[in-house]
């Protein structure tokens, strides 16, 4: 793992209106305007949209699958565009750095959610700890 | 930075909003995992620590009498979430842990957006603490009020 190495991309989606419901449930985030179509309207929105945080959770989901349930330190998100019902998810990444600190070997991370064919919907970056892997395959 | 018209949240900077309880719960970890298309063993034990957004299920715990955006002043009719930040500081926390938490505003920024109104972009940090009084984690929301009509 070097600086300027690409990360194997991982699709979610397409996204359904139950993705969305079972997001909002697990994090506490009732909004009506992502699952209440009327609601959505009056606001002044064709419809629902996701829960950016979805997409975040997306992103946590992508860096326990590249580097371990207990490898990231830090993740920051910003939210570029709306995700929408139907929209497939792209998560694609690049190794910006790589130090070695108290924690092992690290790795900061640039992330983003890409939608459908060229949109971006999330940007984020993360540090991820490399060399902790001995806490894998732990049950406890 | 001064402006004629300052946000109510302004006087609020560095006063804790609210402080909390936020056990760390295995059902809602696994509950998590799934609704974030993880299917990771580890989010399946007995012990399982969060996965890295799961923070933010402290909505489950957080006072909503008032709720945050009234304390804020924000008109949610202009609001939206900017970003999230999650840090962790020693061990990550585990199904079985009770974490205190208290939210705070860091920081209020107000600009000029195009049309000439002013846009207001807070940072809420909720800073997570185990039973030791020690930092397990932090989390930053940035949340924009766009520039009234």
């Amino acid at each position: 793992m070097k600086a300027g190495a690409t990360l194997p991309e991982r699709r979610f989606g397409p996204q359904t209106h139950t993705d969305i419901v079972r997001y909002q449930g697990a994090s506490g985030d009732f909004n009506p305007i992502h699952h209440d179509p009327d609601f959505a309207r009056a606001a002044g929105m064709p419809g629902v949209f996701s829960v950016g945080m979805l997409q975040a959770g997306y992103l946590g989901t992508y860096c326990v699958d590249l580097f371990g349930p207990e490898s990231v330190r830090r993740i920051s998100v910003r939210f570029a565009q709306q995700v929408w019902p139907g929209d497939v998810l792209t998560c694609r990444g690049v190794v910006s750095a790589v130090a070695t600190t108290d924690l092992g070997e690290t790795a900061e991370v640039d992330l983003i959610i890409g939608r459908n064919a060229d949109e971006v919907a999330v940007s984020a970056t993360a540090t991820v700890v490399l060399s902790g892997h001995a806490d894998e395959g732990t049950t406890r | 930075m001064s402006t004629s018209t300052t946000h109510p949240a302004q006087r609020l900077i560095g006063n804790v909003l609210f402080a909390y309880e936020m056990p760390v719960e295995r059902g809602k970890i696994r509950e998590f995992a799934a609704a974030t298309g993880s299917s990771d063993p580890a989010y399946h034990g007995t012990s399982p620590p969060v996965p890295p957004t799961f923070l933010t299920t402290s909505m489950h715990w957080e006072p909503q009498d008032p709720p945050l955006a009234t304390l804020l002043g924000l008109d949610l009719r202009r609001v939206l979430q900017g970003g999230q930040e999650y840090t962790f500081i020693g061990p990550l926390p585990r199904a079985g842990e009770t974490l205190q938490a208290e939210t705070s505003v860091e920081s209020v920024t107000e600009k000029r957006s195009g049309r000439g109104g002013i846009m207001t972009i807070i940072v809420v940090l909720t800073r997570f603490t185990r039973p030791d009084g020690s930092v397990a984690a932090e989390g930053r929301a940035t949340v924009i009020e766009r520039a009234a009509a």
